[in-house]
């Protein structure tokens, strides 16, 4: 057991204790003795209790045993709304099946950390979801040992079943519950050892997976509310342009239409959030009764753009000063490529240096380097950005798919100079969110124009609007440099990297710490082409790269891929190079080492065979990925996973991320592209867009987990990155071409056709 | 505007619309049967699946005009208590990460189902190659169907 002070949320507690109320006291647990209740479901309505009692903000108890607990983080397929209050249970100890998880409200009061993003809702929930229900244990407890009279040590807790074996009584949580809500919060509490985990490490289903399956109502798009208009936005159709004037006449006249106006989300000067991110600012906004009404009027609306000077001037200069003839400040795909080979062709700021790598370089016997790069990606979630807004007489009522709904809150505040407790916003299970849905400028609009038309409003982005509304993932280019001494030894190693308008380095991370002599360059392009991170950012490039260039180095030195690893790492373990390396060597090698034993690396397969591993969002994966090339087409038999992110909540639901974010890995490295000529994304829709699809998923997915009981951290992004690379080097194997240019299918069918 | 019948899980629904209005958003705006998902509205994602005299077809494409005097099937219809042998497959299997697809994939894969029981695996990657599921819950949807094919119910 281990101590830990309760004073998180605790002004929250007492609040949450003090409303608590007196009820009816009905049977003795008698739900334990039942199947799982679904949620939803007519038996669990049956099952619901007359009384709950509040025992903090994390959970309340009903007089018959159920418990509720709410789901503080963002649900956007990460499975947190599982996983998070499976924790919370583990230490109240009660019986899964008596739970029901309920989405928590936005209130920061409670809740340590809303936001969906850098897969940390499990790493910094950890603390404080198990200090919740520990708390409430332990009121519980201390309720019952005041009734019996006995001493609190003495008392068991068993599946919502309070036991003081002694005296031979027990009592369930719903006949206690009422009690405890009176027990003072206590000052610090024991957290279970993990051996005593009974609900974490064991599979859970999703508790929303019922609703999904028969289609019930769950996301922001399926919002409605008697009154409700529908709400299109049109933006822009470069990056660069902005709104000059519209002829909406004949728009107006057609049947359901209401309003036709335009809308500044963000004034000049409205002070706003990090996550205030949005790439027009002047939109054209048409209201109406219902969404294909709104769609089809927007087309007959006349709207004049224009060149935006103050937007496209320094792009302007930044062509003309590479020598662009054509210079328009109007980006295209093949400007931002010769943009990216110049910068990387130079020497750039320097973020580290270990050793002397000049030296090491001016002396080497052999040199490799080998640039790679990759384009612009859109999230492109499947449910298209939308948000419910009824802003009327002060208050705002906000429902809707949002990553970060405390900065939302913030941002709306500002904007419409609302008191934050009068907006409220409620958070909806996500059609997928990427990063997508940390900028939340979409909530931001339906907020301002359900003020100007002063009626409940449904704003719906269409996958036109979706896609080509920017907030991408940025365009990257990395060169890596080795030095090779007359023994074919490593002597140094040099990473350029840059991108639009960011740079991938993570200077600190491996191979930083396991080479003498090291240098580490970042450069950027200034760009009008809004970005944000995107699953795993910045990892979701440069893994591939480095895990790409390492394979070809390994083969040059004439070593086996895996070993060449290993034996890097080993250094950096025993006489790590430098400081600030952002990895722990010995967990490192570890997922390799699972990887290679499970997949049969050193066996012959008629396979061509690509590893990769990495570390990112404190955890590591290592991917294995078995393939062959026919008729120009990539067929993926088998990747084999090996990761490590600590202690395992809900093992079925973590094998499920990490089979999604390896396939999803593969796609955008294989088939997806955004690409721009004169400031206008070319891609639409998934007609232009390619996503993966069944056909190209691998046949299998094994997922090996690292068993070693260290504090969990995040999924969401840590599968993503690595596997980009083991497809790249088993390409390699399948067709002895090198691949280093994303998306891989161009340069795997363009070759065949030659 | 014009008057048209629908028949929507085996109920008639009268409605004065615009009769090219894609059936996705008769079903979305007009009877909140919202299961249905608009993922792209030029059919290639999937996400907006129904049946259409027990075949899959993508709603977002539909006219109002051409459903009418059809068996619409949605998958609010596809079974009383959500226990159809897709479903508890899904279930089973526990496929959804986000969950936005899997209507419109549980509609395809059970019209699979329906004129193919057994199907290989093949026959259900070219079936479900147009459902999108943007999270990479492909190959626990095809273990899904497997299971749901195996089962004595369909």
């Amino acid at each position: 057991m281990s101590k830990v002070k309760t004073t998180f949320g605790r002004r929250s507690f007492i609040k949450s204790v003090s409303i608590a109320s007196g009820g009816l006291i009905i049977g003795f647990n008698w739900m334990a003795c039942k199947g799982p209740a679904e949620e939803g479901s007519e038996e669990l309505a049956m099952q619901m209790p007359d009384k709950w009692f509040e025992l903090n903000g994390y959970l309340k108890i009903g007089d018959n045993g159920i418990v509720t607990i709410y789901s503080p983080n963002p649900e956007i397929g990460q499975n947190v709304k599982t996983s998070m209050p499976m924790i919370v249970a583990e230490e109240l100890d009660v019986d899964w099946n008596n739970v029901i998880v309920e989405q928590a409200p936005l209130n920061t009061e409670i809740f340590t950390r809303q936001l969906a993003g850098g897969s940390q809702s499990i790493r910094q929930g950890w603390q404080s979801l198990r200090t919740a229900g520990a708390t409430a244990r332990y009121m519980l407890v201390a309720a019952a040992a005041k009734q019996w009279d006995v001493l609190q040590e003495e008392i068991t807790v068993n599946n919502g079943i309070i036991e003081h074996a002694k005296s031979g009584q027990k009592i369930g949580f719903g006949d206690i519950a009422k009690s405890a809500a009176a027990i003072e919060v206590p000052e610090e509490v024991n957290l279970k050892e993990n051996t005593d985990f009974r609900i974490i490490g064991t599979s859970r289903k999703n508790v929303d997976a019922r609703k999904i399956v028969t289609g019930q109502p769950l996301y922001g798009l399926d919002t409605h509310r008697d009154g409700m208009l529908i709400a299109m936005v049109m933006q822009p159709p470069a990056f660069g342009m902005e709104f000059k004037n519209m002829n909406a006449e004949k728009a107006k006249g057609l049947p359901g239409i209401t309003d036709i106006f335009t809308i500044d989300t963000y004034p000049e000067d409205m002070e706003k959030e990090w996550s205030d991110v949005g790439s027009f600012s002047k939109l054209v906004v048409i209201v109406g009764e219902t969404t294909w009404q709104v769609m089809q009027a927007r087309k007959e609306l006349e709207v004049e753009w224009d060149l935006n000077p103050e937007l496209t001037k320094e792009i302007e200069i930044l062509e003309k000063s590479a020598g662009m003839q054509d210079a328009s400040g109007l980006e295209s795909s093949d400007i931002h490529n010769s943009l990216m080979a110049e910068a990387g062709s130079k020497n750039a700021e320097v973020v580290r240096k270990d050793g002397d790598p000049e030296k090491a370089f001016r002396n080497a016997a052999r040199v490799i380097e080998r640039s790679y790069n990759c384009p612009f990606l859109a999230h492109n979630c499947m449910e298209p950005m939308n948000f419910f807004a009824n802003v009327s007489n002060g208050k705002a009522e906000l429902i809707g798919p949002i990553q970060t709904p405390e900065y939302a809150e913030k941002s709306v505040q500002k904007r419409l100079g609302l008191d934050l407790e009068n907006i409220d916003i409620q958070m909806t299970r996500m059609g997928g969110g990427f990063g997508r849905r940390l900028y939340g400028h979409f909530l931001v609009e339906a907020a301002v124009i359900s003020e100007k038309v002063g009626a409940p409003i449904k704003l719906v982005y269409t996958r036109e609007d979706d896609m080509t509304n920017g907030v991408y993932r940025p365009a990257y280019h990395v060169t890596y440099k080795a030095a090779l001494d007359a023994n074919n030894q490593l002597t140094a190693f040099h990473v350029n990297a840059g991108g639009i308008p960011e740079s991938p380095l993570f200077a600190n991370r491996f191979p930083a710490g396991a080479i003498n002599n090291y240098l580490a360059e970042s450069w950027v392009v200034e760009s009008n082409i809004s970005v944000g991170a995107f699953r795993a950012p910045r990892s979701n490039f440069i893994a591939g790269a480095e895990q790409s260039f390492l394979d070809e180095l390994a083969e040059e030195m004439g070593k086996d891929p895996i070993e060449f690893r290993l034996e890097m790492l080993e250094k950096a373990k025993n006489k790590p190079v430098g400081e600030n390396n952002d990895y722990d060597p010995e967990r490192y090698a570890g997922v390799l080492k699972l990887a290679r034993d499970k997949s049969g690396w050193n066996s012959n397969s008629t396979m061509a065979r690509g590893v990769s591993a990495y570390y990112c969002h404190n955890s590591y994966v290592a991917q294995i990925l078995d393939m062959t090339v026919e008729n120009n087409q990539p067929l993926i038999d088998k990747v084999t996973c090996a990761v490590d992110c600590g202690i395992v909540v809900n093992p079925e639901a973590a094998k499920n991320m990490v089979e999604g974010g390896t396939i999803d890995g593969i796609g955008h490295a294989l088939f997806s592209e955004m690409t721009f000529a004169e400031g206008a994304p070319q891609q639409s829709n998934f007609d232009g867009y390619r996503l993966i699809r069944h056909k190209e998923a691998p046949k299998r997915i094994d997922v090996h987990f690292v068993e070693n009981g260290i504090d969990p951290t995040g999924l969401g992004e840590p599968p993503f990155p690595p596997v980009q690379g083991a497809l790249a080097n088993a390409l390699y194997k399948a067709t002895g071409k090198r691949f280093y240019k994303q998306p891989f299918i161009t340069g795997l069918q363009g070759d065949l056709k030659t | 505007m014009a008057a048209i019948t629908l028949n929507i899980n085996d109920k008639e629904h009268s409605f004065d619309i615009d009769p090219n209005t894609p059936l996705l958003w008769v079903l979305r705006d007009h009877l909140n049967l919202v299961g249905t998902k608009f993922g792209c509205g030029i059919a290639q994602c999937g996400a907006c699946t129904v049946h259409f005299n027990g075949s899959a077809v993508r709603s977002c494409q539909l006219p109002a005009s051409s459903a009418a005097g059809n068996k619409i099937t949605t998958i609010e219809g596809l079974s009383e208590n959500g226990d159809h042998p897709v479903q508890k497959a899904w279930l089973e299997h526990d496929v959804p990460q986000c969950g936005y697809c899997q209507a419109g994939q549980i509609m395809s894969a059970t019209a699979l189902l329906k004129r193919n029981p057994n199907p290989t695996d093949s026959e259900i990657e070219n079936a479900m190659n147009g459902n999108i599921c943007r999270c990479g819950t492909y190959t626990r949807i095809k273990a899904a169907i497997k299971t749901a094919s195996n089962s004595q119910e369909v």
